[in-house]
């Protein structure tokens, strides 16, 4: 953004936005919207906290584990299914049934397999995540240069080193791409498990300080998840950037 | 010229390929002699890939038989090396990963397979850019670096689909010199598809003429006079000239 020949450093409509709701804060117009200022002065006072950290903790224990499952799953069926008419025939309908469907009512169901703990909160964060993981994995392979795969056989490679020298590499764009896409969506898993399933995590105290109308608190929170998972993702842009130049090579 | 089973680097035995309805090849043979370039001159799509890729075991024939020093063919083997119109490297992957990648694949130790690698780089004219990415690299470099890696893999027979195609006329032109001196010190067996009369003639020691689909040989052409003469000489010699003539008289009847 440009103003009167200035180029401003990106984000910074953001101190626009923060400055007007400092101001609206300010004015009291609302419980619901404490100052800015106050919101940053309870997070210094509850960041500390055990509370705090064991929630962060309990998060970021469910949402690794959740991502991590979904990547090791997705990936390769994605790139199986992006190799084998067969496979991607048996598993496509499901994949773009589950990709389009609200999750968030199956959680019930998750809650009856897999009971109460953090299984069914991890299955359901891979849940939200998977579906894309395997649908860009899958785009990825599907336009992969022939000729590289007619190279890697013509110098002797069996199955395996296809898969894992030529398939993965030449997918990699797309599947960073599909994997920046699932860890925003496993964000919202993570958060509907710790609501619905048990509550613990952030989860809890989202719903511990919005039931007592702790607003600073609440809100403090929740500026802690979006900056967290705003970096993840910033991360694995930077990431696809990265190896972004390879992908214009293919044809 | 007699030819007998042993001298063939290659034989071709009454190949048929059909993709669907479409004929690609009916009733093929054709011998590759040991040590000499062959190039295949047809028009496009009379099946040359088609061809080259049955010998080098990618694609099955319908029927027939493809013998690599007298033995059948059923896959990709280390006695043949393919090198691909459009370079095929992988884009994520260094000169040095790419040349040495048909050693990797054959698990070669790493230090040992680089070793190789950085000879053949050199070879071909690209030492200092063992550490660059294709995508660093000019068109005639990335053929280059396709080419090392088929020659580092010490192949016999070397599968060739219209190296030369995607390059610049001047760096083509210095590949058509080049390799003249690797068939002359290498060794090896060439296969070498063209779209190029001229090229056809100047580089090898036999032409095979395919006519359109369903593809056979309809002749088979060998130079005589100029293969040991200077290289600058041999676009001027009258029986070059002859020949690229002659070609043409016989494939002109099938260009619209
Ligand atoms: N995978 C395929 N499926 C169906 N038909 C094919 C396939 N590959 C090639 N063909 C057909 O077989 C014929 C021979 O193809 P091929 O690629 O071998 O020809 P070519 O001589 O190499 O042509 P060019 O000189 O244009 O490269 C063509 O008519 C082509 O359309
Ligand atoms: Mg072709």
């Amino acid at each position: 953004m440009k103003i009167f020949g200035y180029q401003l450093p990106n984000m910074s409509s953001l101190i626009l936005w923060g400055l007007l709701w400092e101001t609206v804060g300010q004015l009291e117009l609302t419980f619901f919207l404490p100052p800015l200022s106050a919101i940053f002065a309870t997070l210094l006072e509850i960041g500390g906290t055990p509370a705090f950290l064991k929630a962060l903790r309990e998060t970021a224990e469910a949402f690794a584990i959740g991502t991590t499952a979904a990547i090791v799953i997705g990936v390769p069926v994605g790139i199986l299914m992006g190799k084998s008419r067969l496979i991607d025939e048996l598993l496509l309908p499901w994949v773009n049934i589950f990709l389009s469907a609200p999750l968030t009512a199956l959680v019930p169901v998750l809650m009856v397999l897999f009971g109460f703990g953090i299984t069914a909160i991890v299955i359901t964060t891979a849940l939200f995540a998977i579906w894309i993981i395997v649908l860009n994995a899958r785009a990825g392979v599907m336009q992969i240069n022939p000729s590289l795969v007619e190279m890697a056989h013509s110098f002797g490679a069996s199955r395996f080193d296809a898969f894992t020298k030529i398939y993965f590499w030449a997918a990699l764009p797309e599947i960073l791409g599909g994997v920046r896409i699932g860890f925003i969506r496993a964000v919202k898993g993570v958060i509907i498990g710790q609501l619905l399933i048990s509550v613990v995590g952030f989860g809890s105290l989202f719903e511990i300080y919005a039931s007592n109308f702790l607003m600073k608190h609440f809100w403090a929170v929740l500026l802690v998840l979006f900056s967290l998972s705003f970096l993840i993702a910033e991360f694995l842009a930077w990431l696809e950037r990265k190896v972004e130049y390879y992908a214009a090579s293919r044809q | 010229m007699n030819t007998t089973i042993t001298e063939n680097a290659v034989a071709v035995r009454n190949v048929y390929k059909n993709y669907g309805d479409v004929e690609a090849l009916r009733d093929l043979s054709l011998d590759f002699p040991k040590g000499q370039l062959t190039s295949l001159l047809g028009p496009s799509g009379c099946g040359k890939t088609t061809l080259l890729k049955i010998i080098a075991g990618l694609l099955p024939a319908n029927s027939g038989e493809v013998l690599v020093n007298g033995q059948p063919v059923s896959g990709p083997g280390p006695d043949r090396a393919f090198v691909f119109q459009d370079f095929a490297l992988m884009p994520w992957a260094s000169t040095i990963r790419n040349v040495a990648f048909g050693l990797e694949l054959r698990g070669v130790a790493k230090s040992e397979r680089e070793a190789v690698a950085e000879k053949y780089i050199a070879a071909v004219g690209l030492k200092g850019f063992e550490n660059s990415y294709p995508h660093e690299l000019s068109g005639g470099m990335r053929q280059r670096v396709g080419l090392a890696r088929a020659l580092s893999v010490n192949a016999e027979v070397l599968l060739m689909d219209e190296p030369f195609s995607a390059v610049d006329e001047q760096t083509r032109r210095k590949f058509q010199e080049d390799l003249l001196g690797l068939v002359q010190n290498e060794n090896k067996t060439f296969l070498f598809v063209t779209h190029s009369i001229e090229e056809a003639v100047y580089v090898s020691d036999q032409v095979a003429i395919l006519l359109p689909r369903p593809s056979r040989v309809s002749e088979i052409i060998r130079p005589q006079g100029f293969r040991n003469k200077d290289v600058d000489s041999i676009r001027r010699d009258p029986e070059y000239l002859d020949l690229v003539d002659k070609i043409w008289a016989s494939l002109r009847s099938y260009v619209e």
